[in-house]
């Protein structure tokens, strides 16, 4: 099959910031993709030149033709002034009919929300909100950019089971940005080990025993503390075979 | 029945009002109401170079208001906010055009007449002006409808849809600006800017949706037009500011019926 998202040698800056240096991945039908990395890694820099909000400065992005995709981004804040009920968010930007809205809502396990504004929704209610909106036109390519931010541990658990149940029933590969490392690890099909550049890419078990994640986030579920400590001298394992400029002296 | 000057001031300020009601809601909801009184400030600089160049008033602001515009879009997310921005290019167009006026030898303009409007003076030309862009200005309103929606909403997920929001919030702009040249007759520069921002804020605690706020900000400018001009008829009173007054009256009472609510 032919991937749905291509990226090669795919660089973003901003200004004099390089934040995605010489990124080569690609995204399959049907598989669920994470992506870890610490912070400023450029992890949603990534998602957002996927979808065309980024140019790359170098580089190509190669989308399937006509792509449907799914996003639902990290924060979203709706002005109060803009009256916006959910089910007519749910019609943005292609007219839903009502039935076919309540439905999504009903599966997004928030049936009741139709009639509420968007403005007064809880941080949990909203990603349901927003999840059940990115669903709603069968995408092909689901993205989710830490789409739990803000659900406490239940309920974060539960969305990803959603997440996984919705792969099942559209066959949609979902594209995901997590912190939450042990979830991630079950989860997924493939991790990637971002760090502006691809550090390592796998299956869980795979990365997660690689030189270059355990540098990362340390080893074990308390590594996750680790997060914000990143090594460039990290030493490479048999798996990965990406030159760092500055390693030449390993 | 166009022989009247009341009907024709009354037609005006109806073709104002309904075409601004929805741009002033986007003006609300993506936090641009400096906008208006940029444009607005900058079309005295188009007032003065139609009047040197001998060509319409309505085209020389609606030239003005056009370059600012697009200038505003293109800067904007560079590095600069938004109101930093509308602030230079408001202040600055306002200046040079107020110099520029100085150069005109001879002409003796009505400046006052630019600032505050004169509807009571509007022609068939200028009623037809004004309708052939109200119109326009609902009907790329209208296309654009959803579009300019989610682009506000949220530019990443209107890009997601494969929207671009850059090209929305240039119609946006290009919309306003069409507005403010229309508009420069009915109410003048200096209350541009209150027609388009008070009936949206006026309607915003009645409404629900998007598409109810837009038509019920249309109603509110709509009786704001035509109770304004008769208020005016009858007191003698300047008919743009008591336009603008009486759409201030309408904001008071539905902020009460906001208050009551709670």
């Amino acid at each position: 099959m032919s991937p749905l998202v291509t990226f090669e040698n795919v660089s973003v800056r901003y200004g004099a910031q390089r934040v995605l240096d010489a990124v080569n991945l690609s995204i399959q039908p049907g598989e669920i993709v994470t992506i870890v990395g610490p912070n400023g890694s450029g992890k949603s820099s990534l998602l957002r030149a996927l979808i065309g909000a980024l140019t790359p400065s170098s580089g190509q992005i190669t989308r399937a033709p006509d792509l449907r995709i799914g996003y639902v981004p990290q924060k979203l804040h709706i002005e109060p002034t803009l009256p916006m009920t959910v089910t007519r968010f749910l019609s943005l930007p292609v007219k839903v009919a009502t039935h076919a809205a309540a439905e999504a809502l009903a599966q997004a396990g928030v049936p009741e929300l139709g009639p509420r504004q968007m403005s007064n929704l809880s941080g949990g209610q909203f990603q349901r909100v927003l999840l059940a909106r990115a669903l709603l036109h069968k995408p092909q390519l689901l993205l989710l950019d830490e789409a739990t931010q803000g659900l406490d541990q239940l309920g974060s658990a539960a969305f990803y089971r959603h997440i996984e149940q919705v792969r099942e029933k559209l066959g949609c590969a979902v594209l995901m940005i997590s912190h939450e490392l042990h979830v991630v690890m079950s989860a997924s099909d493939r991790v990637i080990c971002l760090n502006g550049h691809v550090c390592c890419e796998g299956k869980p078990d795979v990365v997660a025993s690689a030189p270059e994640y355990r540098a990362l986030f340390g080893t074990g579920t308390g590594g996750a503390l680790a997060l914000y400590r990143h090594d460039h001298d990290h030493v490479h394992g048999d798996g990965c075979n990406h030159d760092h400029p500055h390693e030449a002296a390993e | 029945m166009l022989d009247s000057f009341l009907v024709r001031a009354a037609l005006a300020g109806l073709g104002v009002a309904v075409a601004a009601a929805p741009l002033g809601c986007f003006v609300v909801w993506r936090r641009m109401a400096y906008f208006g009184d940029a444009t607005a400030h900058a079309s005295i600089l188009g007032v003065a170079l139609a009047l040197s160049f001998n060509m319409s008033v309505f085209a020389g602001v609606l030239v003005v208001a056009l370059v600012m515009a697009t200038t505003v879009s293109t800067l904007s997310g560079r590095g600069y906010a938004m109101d930093t921005l509308l602030g230079v290019m408001a202040h600055s167009a306002i200046a040079f055009g107020l110099v520029a006026v100085s150069f005109l030898d001879g002409v003796r303009i009505d400046l006052m007449a630019y600032l505050f409007g004169d509807i009571l003076a509007v022609g068939r030309v200028d009623l037809a002006v004004i309708w052939g862009g109200a119109l326009l200005v609902l009907a790329l309103v209208g296309w654009r409808w959803q579009q300019l929606l989610l682009s506000t909403v949220s530019p990443d997920l209107a890009q997601a849809s494969g929207i671009d929001p850059k090209r929305e919030q240039l119609i946006l702009t290009i919309a306003l600006a069409v507005v403010v040249a229309v508009a420069i007759k009915v109410v003048g520069v200096l209350l541009i800017a209150a027609l388009l921002i008070i009936p949206a804020a006026a309607a915003r605690p009645l409404a629900h949706t998007p598409e109810r706020m837009a038509a019920i900000a249309a109603a509110i400018g709509a009786v704001s037009a035509l109770g304004g001009l008769q208020l005016a008829y009858r007191f003698d009173t300047p008919a743009g500011p008591t336009m603008v007054c009486v759409a201030a009256g309408l904001f008071g009472l539905s902020s009460l019926v906001s208050l009551s609510r709670v």
